[in-house]
């Protein structure tokens, strides 16, 4: 499907109009018209046949979609997956479309986070208020909006919005002392912030490090006995507000709980869902090997992802999968707990994961390595002292199990030096080549090359041939990389995540989500890795800063560049 | 009351494409996004509908020709079906898509394949009398500016 793009700045005075509108659905009659009727309500659209290469345009311009529409029903990937990634990693307003209108659907569609669900057929007044949508999210976020020209009075209403950030982000839990402690969170969160109206937006970016102390957090307490201010109190991150944690636990959930489903038939990997950190270095590496036979892909990635992230570090979300051009993985890895050396001669080398992967995993990465490293992010965060791209690219060592399992994670997006691998490894267009997003399905060609040894591909039948093939150049290539020269893997989880969160890998999914944001945010450290956000190589001497939208902090940046051990 | 001999009888072959209820609300809803920028927008909505639903109904007639019948898939093929008979207000098409849905929910593979043959009937149908319509719209259009011998 063409997509035409409608990237222009964001929002004019003239909001409603222009806003900018990604639509995704298979069906290319309900695009032809639902474009058609989003042009005449004035907005800018974009469209989509599949879900995978909507989550690349998503993550290729973070803040270049005001909304997205999507149907439930696609070949490549539930509408409901989509919805959530979505949610997960951009925190964009979803509405959710569908000929069929049963409760139960419609329900679920809440469940996920769906701001509306409308049935087809659909009218054009219904298409004309969704602007609304965007505008009420807008006005509930807790840090500093965007400026938008057309949007000043909601500096006015933030006040007032301060009380909506509870509502809005409890888990459930602790609401009383979360009520109070947001009125603190608040008043914190705007000194440091300071100047709210500034024209960053002050999300949390979810980096692969605070992620990982947010699940240690959550096992140590317990996952039945979390609640957000228990975990923030154990996180002891000092910037991050109870309501961070709160939407941030609520969406965690969400990805549990389908794993939850998915792994009703693996029930084994489900144990390692929630091991313990500390199985994590050898456990990792065991758990993956257990993992590994379990194979399909969503239980066991699932659950192992989960354990595996604790361990390792799994924020190594790389967001690379756009950029993926190298450099991004250097980032996160710096992050990682060990002392890892991660040489990132070239910034745009994307050390792909491998530096847990080899830890954790022992000989995981051969899937990892190839692609760049989703693998390694994974596991290696915490024990991979050391980066060791060389071994990514090992030819599959790991293969089964394992590689499907680091792969969520981080997917590190050879660059373009290894042809195959964008498009397997990168959920789509970040990786250099596009002949992935071709495909139209970027991020499953890793996992389904793993999996595909014994796990029966879940997604993309077709997807996972073409991993094959993309993979096996890339085992040659990297090999060649492994030098210092170029560590192309990008982790570009963002691209796996679809596949691999969603295959069953939820956790690492989770993983890749927050990697996604975080990688930009440890890549200040390595430099711009950030692959993600633009296609081209990393830019890696610049750190992109603006990249996510951290909360704007004075005294001191998320992501403690510090520890990101920066490649630098 | 349109004065072209052609134009009228389009509205009135329009008209009776409603009331006998072969299209609903939503062909006028696309008629209603038809405009100078996208003069022929209903003609190509309704092309690309028939292009793309001829591969849907292709799955089904090979999904209707392995026994015994995976009613999932079926209904699977069909709801995508539907959703595009849905786009262009074919509306006994996708009335018969309903039925068919509700035989695949209760196991009903006779009924599956009656309804199936029903439905493509009504398809190939609409097909024929929007090709018409079209082809009138066509002539009628230019019609109005030259001079029509009676």
């Amino acid at each position: 499907m063409v997509v035409e793009t409608g990237f222009s700045s964001p929002r004019t005075d003239a909001f409603p109009a222009g806003l900018r509108v990604l639509v995704v659905d298979d069906d290319p009659t309900w695009l032809k018209i639902l474009e058609k009727m989003l042009k005449k309500c004035c907005y800018e659209v974009t469209t989509c046949c599949l879900a995978r290469e909507a989550l690349n345009l998503l993550r290729q311009r973070k803040d270049g979609y005001d909304i997205v529409i999507s149907d439930v029903n696609m070949p490549d990937m539930d509408g409901f997956k989509l919805l959530e990634h979505v949610g997960l990693e951009m925190d964009l307003p979803v509405i959710m479309m569908s000929v069929d209108g049963e409760t139960r659907r419609v329900m679920k569609g809440v469940q996920h986070g769906a701001c509306d669900y409308l049935l087809k057929p659909i009218r054009m007044k219904e298409l004309r208020n969704i602007w609304q949508h965007v505008f009420r999210k807008k006005i509930h976020e807790v840090r500093d909006i965007e400026s938008l020209e057309g949007i000043e009075s909601i500096h006015m209403t933030r006040s007032g919005s301060e009380l909506f950030d509870d509502e809005h982000f409890l888990g459930g839990e602790d609401t009383t002392s979360g009520r109070k402690r947001k009125d603190v969170d608040n008043k914190r969160d705007d000194k440091d912030l300071g100047d709210p109206s500034s024209t960053k937006k002050a999300r949390v970016v979810w980096t692969v490090d605070l992620h990982q102390k947010f699940v240690k957090a959550v096992n140590q307490i317990g996952y039945d006995k979390v609640g957000p201010k228990k975990i923030l109190d154990l996180m002891n991150v000092p910037w991050l507000t109870r309501e961070n944690v709160a939407s941030h636990l609520q969406k965690y959930r969400l990805y549990l709980s389908r794993l939850q489903k998915e792994g009703d038939i693996k029930t084994s990997f489900m144990g390692m869902k929630h091991s313990d950190p500390s199985s994590k270095d050898s456990t990792a590496g065991s758990g993956l090997h257990n993992s590994m036979d379990l194979t399909q892909d969503n239980v066991s990635n699932g659950s192992f992802s989960f354990s595996v992230n604790h361990t390792l570090a799994p924020s190594v979300d790389l967001k690379g999968h756009e950029g993926d051009r190298k450099g991004i993985t250097s980032g996160p890895m710096t992050e990682l707990k060990g002392p890892f050396s991660i040489d990132i001669t070239d910034p745009r080398k994307v050390k792909s994961s491998k530096i847990s992967l080899d830890h954790s995993l022992g000989s995981v990465d051969p899937n990892f390595a190839s692609f760049g490293s989703t693998d390694t992010r994974r596991y290696s965060w915490n024990e991979i002292p050391e980066i060791r791209f060389k071994q990514e690219y090992e030819p599959l060592e790991l293969e089964n199990g394992f590689s499907q399992l680091p792969l969520p994670v981080l997917q590190h997006h050879m660059l373009t030096e290894y042809p195959q691998p964008a498009a397997s490894v990168s959920p789509g267009p970040s990786i250099t080549e596009k002949e992935a997003t071709g495909s139209g399905f970027e991020v499953k060609p890793m996992y389904d090359e793993y999996r595909s040894n014994h796990v029966k591909h879940s997604n993309l039948g077709e997807s996972h041939s073409v991993n094959n093939q993309v993979f096996k150049p890339i085992s040659a290539t990297t090999s060649s990389m492994t030098s210092q020269e170029t560590i192309p893997n990008h982790l570009t989880e963002s691209e796996f995540s679809p596949k691999n969160m969603y295959e069953g890998v939820g956790i690492e999914d989770l993983q890749l989500c927050w990697l996604q944001g975080d990688y930009y945010a440890m890549n200040f450290g390595v430099q711009g890795l950030d692959c993600t956000e633009y296609n081209h190589p990393a830019i890696i001497s610049e750190t992109p800063f603006h990249l996510y939208d951290a909360p704007k902090f004075e005294h001191e940046h998320p992501f403690d560049p510090t520890d990101q051990g920066l490649f630098a | 009351m349109e004065r072209n001999p052609l134009r009228r009888q389009l509205q009135i072959m329009r008209k009776s494409l409603f009331d006998q209820g072969y299209l609903d609300e939503q062909f006028v809803q696309l008629e209603e996004l038809q405009d100078d920028s996208n003069p022929n927008f209903v003609e190509e909505v309704v092309t690309l509908y028939y292009r793309d639903s001829a591969r849907l109904i292709l799955n089904l007639e090979q999904a209707l020709e392995r026994k015994p019948y995976n009613f999932n898939k079926l209904d699977a093929y069909m709801h995508q079906f539907k959703g595009s008979s849905s786009s262009i207000g074919a509306k006994k098409v996708k009335a018969e898509s309903t039925l068919f849905r509700e035989y695949c929910k209760s196991g009903n593979g006779e009924g599956c394949m009656r309804c199936f043959q029903q439905l493509k009937k009504e398809y190939a149908t609409l097909r024929k009398k929007l090709e018409a319509y079209f082809q009138l719209a066509r002539q009628a259009g230019p019609m109005e500016t030259a001079c029509r011998p009676k």
